[in-house]
């Protein structure tokens, strides 16, 4: 838990977080747009600059308090840099081995074994200028994880990575937070990323901190900052299950069963779906022979106010979780459509998210 | 219109032009001498009544006597040379670059200190030697240095004090050392301590050391070759020796053979 | 003393010469490392002044730093009378230690402004990242600062050295030429010149020539041997 008030200035820009509560457990996005903050909120979070004032507290530890602040050296953190940060007068293993050095009771054996984990064992001879971006970052965080961090910071780790890299990092990141159980906070300004990675979502604009809330209930309000040009968004956390007949694959949630087809190569375990809003329609009876293969009872649960001749219906499921579906007002008008009432979600698109 | 405008333009920076080196001609000849920096002061006074009386001016390039003899022999354009001692004059009177030489001024050596008494008590002190050190010019390149070396060892005190020294490049150099209070005493010349305008004058006490005790401490002055033809130097040169140009020195602290 | 060429070298002041240099340089590299990183770092307006003050050297006539060396270390002075209470009984001008002081003020842009430039240029993201390693302030300057900023002190090390050996109007001024005390090498030739020993001044001038190339040849040729390349 990260419990707090920080202000830190930068030139004419000032960060003045506003008291917070972090959950730090899983994976933490901290989002935003470009000069929203996030940055300067990590660094002072992380203890990284002296300017930094205001109180935070890591569970009940103390690591700032007005003027005085906790060391970032002996806070026990982790930090993965945008551009990776890597000591250049060391080769792969000195950077590894300089985090090692420092951690109390870390062997060469599981430093080994990091870099294993991570991907970066046939490198460790290698000067780190002849890595390549993806794997300078990888490095990057198995340095950070070699030291055995309480709380693990990564600031916008892939953004300076081309698109097969990114893609082969989030996965790694995923599985890593996952296998080592270090809390992560994540900085990024993309949301399929934080749709794939996090539990919990630090929303920041013009320097403070807007609101913190679960990637649920995030997801759940169709004017989400999560959303961009293709509208509101719903995530279905759920197992993917081995395929069947004609390449059908089926993904379970507590609350409902959907079918993929079209993800050959997709290994059956834990995953998240997405559902775009307006690829979901609604109908009040149950539909009869159709074409549409994902059909859920849903309960309507809420109506926005029309935008653009469009309503954005909030639809729960039986377990709770949420489903948007965008409709016309028009629609909305001839169906009655109303809070409370039953109706039947007809699903023209899912895909996983990745 | 315009050309008539670019031709009377032209025409005051003709006249702007010619106007310039002739108002410079107007008042005579430019000598320019090369001076021993102990003797600028003096000489500077010299020149300026030798301009009012003859309209010749007279530029003054001052350093220490071995650099501007180096820079004589390696073609400066000088036409007199005043140096600080006897032998350089000499040198360059015998490699064929001036005419013989004439000393001009004749400096007095004084022992100085702005606390010892001195002036009674100079041979006790000097005797004691309880200072710590004693500042003297270079004997091997400054005269007033080599002749503060003859003093002592007339008065059989060099053996003692010689570990005290510490030594100036110049006369001006030793000087500051006992100025400034890094040395308790020091050889000086006596024009450093008669200037009204120096930073000692009517502090402390001096020694004014008998000529007899060293060999004079002469300062010849020559007419280089470039000074030859021109009749302004060698003018300057006369005015030298004139009765007025001699009280001036005089003044200063020096006296004349 | 050692016959040359016809001219007869004492070899004192040479070696007086390389003792002063020798620790001026170690106390440069003491003093201006803090100062460098200061200077590099800091972000008051005060910044702008006191790099000012460390490059006035550069421009002053060498004597006039030499001239008030001689007015503030004089035996009445304050510096004097400070290290007095310390039980200092010495006098700092005309001795190796005022040499010493000049040298290490007349030197002082020399050795500051290569490590400023190697600081400066120094990226803070490594030392944030030393940081969240658990390394602290002085473990971050040994183990990232100084590996990474090799060329600044080696320049810096090096520029001191030469110009210590090089100096003349400080030692001029503060030295005294006191033979095997304060008559180091560019006293010694001025002396040749103005006594009009040229042959003597042609040997030593010629064989600090060579020493002065020797040296910067050494340290560039180290300088591109063991450059740190920065990916």
């Amino acid at each position: 838990m990260l419990r707090g008030q920080l202000t830190l200035r930068a030139g004419d820009f000032l960060l003045d977080s506003g008291e917070f509560e972090i959950e730090t457990t899983g994976v933490t996005a901290l989002f935003g747009r470009s000069g929203s903050g996030k940055s300067l909120l990590l660094r002072a979070m992380a203890g990284l600059d002296p300017q930094t004032r205001g109180h935070l507290h890591f569970g009940t530890e103390r690591w700032q308090d007005g003027r005085w602040r906790l060391p970032a050296s002996c806070r026990d953190i982790g930090f993965v840099f945008q551009d990776a940060a890597l000591f250049p007068h060391l080769d792969v293993r000195g950077n590894l081995d300089y985090a090692r050095r420092r951690a109390p009771g870390v062997t060469v054996a599981s430093m080994v074994a990091i870099a294993e984990e991570v991907g970066i064992a046939h490198r460790l001879d290698q000067d780190v200028g002849s890595l390549s971006g993806g794997e300078r970052q990888r490095v990057a965080i198995a340095r950070a994880l070699v030291s055995r961090p309480r709380l693990l910071f990564m600031d916008e780790p892939l953004s300076a990575l081309d698109w097969g890299a990114k893609a082969e990092l989030l996965g790694l990141i995923e599985t890593l937070a996952a296998s080592t159980g270090v809390p992560i906070l994540y900085i990024t300004h993309a949301p399929l990323e934080v749709e794939r990675l996090a539990t919990r979502v630090v929303f920041m604009a013009e320097g403070r901190i807007e609101r913190v809330e679960t990637l649920r209930d995030a997801l759940a309000r169709p004017d989400s900052p999560l959303f961009d040009e293709e509208g509101p968004v719903s995530v279905f956390e759920g197992e993917l299950g081995a395929p069947g007949d004609f390449g059908l694959l089926p993904f379970n949630t507590p609350g409902a069963r959907l079918w993929l087809v079209g993800t050959p190569g997709r290994k059956p375990g834990a995953a998240r779906l997405r559902i775009l809003a307006r690829d979901v329609a609604l109908a009040l009876d149950a539909p009869g022979r159709a074409s549409i293969l994902n059909q859920l009872a849903v309960t309507v649960e809420h109506i926005e106010p029309e935008s653009g001749g469009r309503v954005t219906v909030v639809c729960r499921l039986g377990d709770g979780q949420r489903l948007l579906a965008q409709i016309t007002a028009w629609s909305a008008h001839t169906l009655a459509l109303a809070p409370g009432m039953a109706a039947f979600a007809l699903i023209k698109s899912v895909a996983l998210v990745d | 219109m315009l050309v008539t405008l670019h031709v009377r333009l032209l025409a005051w920076i003709a006249l702007f032009l010619t106007a310039l080196p002739v108002s410079a001609l107007a008042s005579g000849e430019v000598v320019t001498a090369a001076v021993a920096a102990n003797f600028t002061k003096t000489i500077e006074e010299i020149g300026a009544r030798f301009t009012e009386e003859t309209g010749h001016t007279i530029r003054f390039s001052s350093g220490p006597s071995g650099k501007l003899y180096a820079q004589i022999r390696n073609g400066a354009p000088f036409d007199l040379f005043f140096s600080a001692d006897t032998e350089k004059p000499e040198l360059l009177a015998a490699e064929g670059r001036a005419d013989t030489p004439f000393v001009y001024a004749r400096g007095r050596l004084a022992l100085y200190s702005p606390d010892l008494p001195v002036r009674e008590g100079w041979q006790q002190v000097l005797e004691e030697a309880g200072f710590r050190h004693l500042a003297i010019a270079n004997p091997r390149t400054a005269p007033y240095g080599a002749a503060a070396l003859e003093v002592l060892t007339s008065l059989g005190a060099l053996e003692r004090v010689e570990p005290k020294f510490v030594q100036g490049e110049s006369i001006a150099h030793a000087f500051q050392f006992v100025a400034t209070g890094n040395a308790a005493l020091g050889f000086v010349a006596l024009s450093q301590l008669v200037d009204p305008a120096g930073p000692v004058f009517g502090k402390g006490e001096f020694w004014l050391v008998p000529e007899d005790l060293h060999s004079p401490i002469d300062q010849a002055a020559v007419v280089l070759e470039r000074g030859r033809a021109s009749p302004a130097a060698l003018a300057f040169m006369d005015y030298m020796r004139s009765p007025r140009a001699r009280e001036i020195i005089e003044r200063y602290g020096y006296s004349i053979p | 003393m050692i016959e040359l060429f016809g001219a007869s070298i004492s070899l004192e002041p040479i070696w007086l010469t390389l003792q002063v240099a020798a620790v001026t340089t170690v106390i440069l590299l003491l003093l201006g490392t803090p100062l460098a990183w200061w200077l590099a770092r800091t972000r008051t307006r005060w910044r702008v002044v006191i790099e000012a003050i460390v490059a006035l050297p550069l421009v002053l006539p060498p004597t006039v730093l030499g001239f008030y060396l001689l007015i503030v270390l004089n035996p009445n002075g304050a510096v004097t009378q400070f290290l007095r209470g310390f039980g200092f009984e010495g006098q700092l001008t005309f001795s190796f230690t005022g040499l010493v002081i000049g040298s290490v003020l007349y030197s002082l842009p020399f050795a500051v402004q290569p490590l400023m430039h190697a600081f400066e240029s120094l990226s803070e993201r490594l030392l944030d990242a030393a940081a969240t390693l658990r390394a602290g302030t002085l473990d971050r300057f040994f183990s990232v600062v100084v590996p990474l900023s090799r060329r600044g002190f080696l320049t810096a090390a090096t520029l001191s050295f030469a110009h210590t050996v090089g100096e003349f109007g400080v030692v001029l001024m503060v030295g005294g030429n006191i033979p095997g005390q304060t008559r180091m090498v560019s006293i010694a030739i001025f002396d040749h010149v103005e006594s009009l020993a040229y042959t003597e001044a042609h040997v030593l001038s010629a064989m600090m020539l060579v020493f002065s190339l020797v040296v910067l040849t050494l340290v560039y040729g180290l300088n591109r041997r063991f450059g740190v390349k920065v990916g």
